[in-house]
């Protein structure tokens, strides 16, 4: 007898759990999706609607307007491809150089290694805006210690290029580079030394050992790093606007839609045009801007999770 | 025969350490000329009066000037700093618990467990750089969040319930503290991605039978959280506070304002002398959170 009423207490605790658990998972869940869910119910709306005090979520009248407003006005598939390449490309080389100084630091006994790492560690803490200026003084006047001018004459201006990004990329300097070289030497330390050793006992060189075995290995912090250097390079406005002050990536595109709209709409920055209606259209643009990022979140959400604990940041 | 040996294996370690330094080689050349050489010239420009014409850079050494400048005459300076200190000191305890708490619901199992995941790791993707800017001045979010009254209703949920928490005892300030984090709920849900990747990933290392065994002596899951999963992740707390602060660093009104002293009032000097201030505060607190969370943190080996 006692024991069945135990039993239900116990279900009854149970069940109240999981009734708290689920009212705040969705409250949260709502708090999160709201902004896109808004987006999505401002972007189809008929600009008359923005008015009607019968219309909050569901429009009267479905458009497509807004859509393709805001892909003129940004060039849209001119600024995806752009960011596309742009993220693509930093991406690759960020993993290889990343991957390559990981392996280093982890494996290969150097003179100077610890030292090399606090300078790895460093390049974390310091804040990218304290050497924006000089970087950024030193790509408008690019010499490479004198050797550029030497060959053409005077020294050439990267701004506006990929140049700087794929520079800073290929050398493991670009955005947040220092966190994926940590999360390769992590996740590098944990694999047992005896799984390396027998490749080198079988004949493999330091190359062959990396890129055969270790590599394999490796997949799930090379997809951590992958997903977060692309996600983290296509919404960055840090460097985006610093390097690429005139050509068509999403950042800067998004950062001046507003303005280009209203010059658009009407004549110039001060014009009388309906800031509601600008808004709304701002609202589609960006809607537009993450929606590749959102879908390609849908195929991989489930590396994304899964990979991050097999990373080995934790241990 | 043996020296033979010995040789060649140290020549086949010392291979192996001229190839790892190969390795690192292009890390190398990147934080030479990427981070090296402009933190030292930043450093430079800090203490000198830089002017740039069309022939380039005239700099002139000039002391602490700058940094006098930045403390004393300039009228934003102080006020941003105080003002990202200040916030970063309310937002991490948040964030960082919050995304604990989280944590461990999302590892229970339940159903519809993949899909609440993926949901709140979707922050890690929208909330960074240009698309939160824009955000905040979106007219018609305002607009409509006034329309649904949700404004009025939130405000009248948080007034009864601070009135409710006055009334039992608890100090005006945790009262204020904890119904701004309610205002704030978006911001500290979208910043906190990372840190919950990062706090699940600790909970899934965590041998289970460890709490298999607190369950057969009679532990509830109140205790087992706080005897068994709050100790074995709290080095990663460490990990998650440090990250949190950086994160909140790296992009405030305080960058901002150098971004604008340096790229709109070409005032380089003035610019990096606020910038390496901004980076010994930043240091500091770094320094000081990471002594006072590192002697309560529990290493299980």
């Amino acid at each position: 007898m006692f024991a069945t009423r135990l039993l239900s207490l116990e279900r009854w605790k149970k069940w109240i759990w999981s009734l708290v658990r689920l009212t705040l998972l969705a409250g949260l869940s709502f708090v999160i999706l709201y902004p896109i869910l808004q987006k999505i119910s401002t972007a189809i709306k008929d600009k008359g609607d923005l008015y009607s005090p019968i219309v909050i979520w569901l429009p009267e009248h479905y458009t497509l307007d807004n859509f393709i407003k805001a892909i003129d006005i940004m060039d849209y598939w001119q600024a995806l491809l752009n960011t596309f390449t742009l993220s693509t490309l930093t991406t690759l080389l960020t993993a290889i150089s990343c991957a390559l100084a990981g392996y280093g630091f982890a494996r290969l006994k150097f003179k100077g290694r610890s030292v090399l790492f606090a300078g790895v560690i460093l390049t974390i803490l310091v804040p990218p805006i304290t050497i924006l200026i000089p970087v950024y003084l030193n790509l408008k006047d690019f010499s490479l210690l004198g050797l550029v001018p030497l060959l053409t004459g005077k020294t050439v201006n990267l701004l506006n290029t990929y140049w700087p990004f794929i520079l800073t990329s290929a050398t493991a300097n670009s955005l947040k580079a220092g966190l994926y070289i940590f999360i390769f030497r992590q996740f590098f330390r944990g694999i047992p030394k005896e799984v390396e050793e027998a490749a080198y006992i079988d004949g493999a060189g330091v190359g062959k050992t990396f890129y055969r075995i270790m590599l394999p290995n490796a997949i799930p912090s090379i997809v951590t790093v992958l997903l977060f250097s692309f996600v983290w390079q296509w919404n960055d406005s840090f460097f985006t606007t610093t390097y690429l002050t005139s050509s068509k990536v999403m950042a800067t595109q998004l950062g001046s839609l507003p303005y280009n709209l209203a010059i658009m709409l009407e004549d110039g920055a001060n014009s009388k045009a309906d800031p509601f209606y600008l808004s709304m259209v701002q609202d589609t643009g960006i809607l537009l801007a993450i929606l590749p990022l959102i879908i390609i979140y849908l195929f991989v959400q489930r590396y994304f999770v899964e990979s991050i604990e097999r990373t080995g940041i934790v241990g | 025969m043996k020296s033979i040996l010995r040789l060649n294996r140290r020549t086949y370690n010392e291979q192996k350490a001229l190839l790892g330094f190969f390795y690192v080689l292009p890390w190398l050349l990147g934080f030479i000329f990427f981070f090296l050489i402009p933190l030292l010239s930043s450093l430079r420009y800090s203490l000198s009066s830089v002017q740039a014409n069309s022939d380039g850079l005239i700099v002139h050494f000039s002391g602490f000037k700058n940094y006098l400048e930045a403390l004393t005459v300039n009228t934003e300076f102080n006020r941003s700093l105080a003002d990202s200190i200040l916030n970063m000191i309310i937002n991490v305890p948040l964030i960082v618990i919050f995304s604990l708490f989280l944590a461990v619901l999302l590892n229970q199992k339940f159903i519809g467990r993949s899909l609440a995941r993926s949901i709140f790791f979707l922050p890690v993707i929208l909330a960074s750089g240009v698309i939160l800017n824009l955000e905040s001045t979106s007219l018609i979010q305002a607009v409509n969040e006034q329309n649904a009254g949700a404004g009025a209703i939130h405000g009248m949920g948080t007034f009864q319930l601070e009135s409710l928490m006055l009334d039992a005892g608890l100090s005006e300030w945790v009262v204020d503290y904890l119904s701004n984090a309610v205002s704030r709920i978006y911001d500290i849900v979208s910043q906190s991605g990372v840190q919950i990747l990062i706090f699940l990933a600790g909970i899934q290392t965590i041998s289970p039978q460890l709490y298999e065994a607190s369950k057969m002596e009679g532990a509830t899951g109140y205790e087992a959280f706080w005897k068994i999963t709050f100790p074995m992740v709290s080095p990663l707390i460490l990990v998650n506070v440090i990250y949190t602060i950086i994160d909140s660093f790296s992009n405030n009104k305080m960058t901002d304002l150098i971004r604008e002293t340096g790229f709109t009032q070409f005032n380089f000097g003035l610019s990096s002398a606020m910038a390496w201030l901004y980076f010994a505060a930043v240091t500091l607190i770094l320094v000081i959170s990471s002594f006072l969370i590192s002697r309560k943190v529990f290493y299980y080996d």
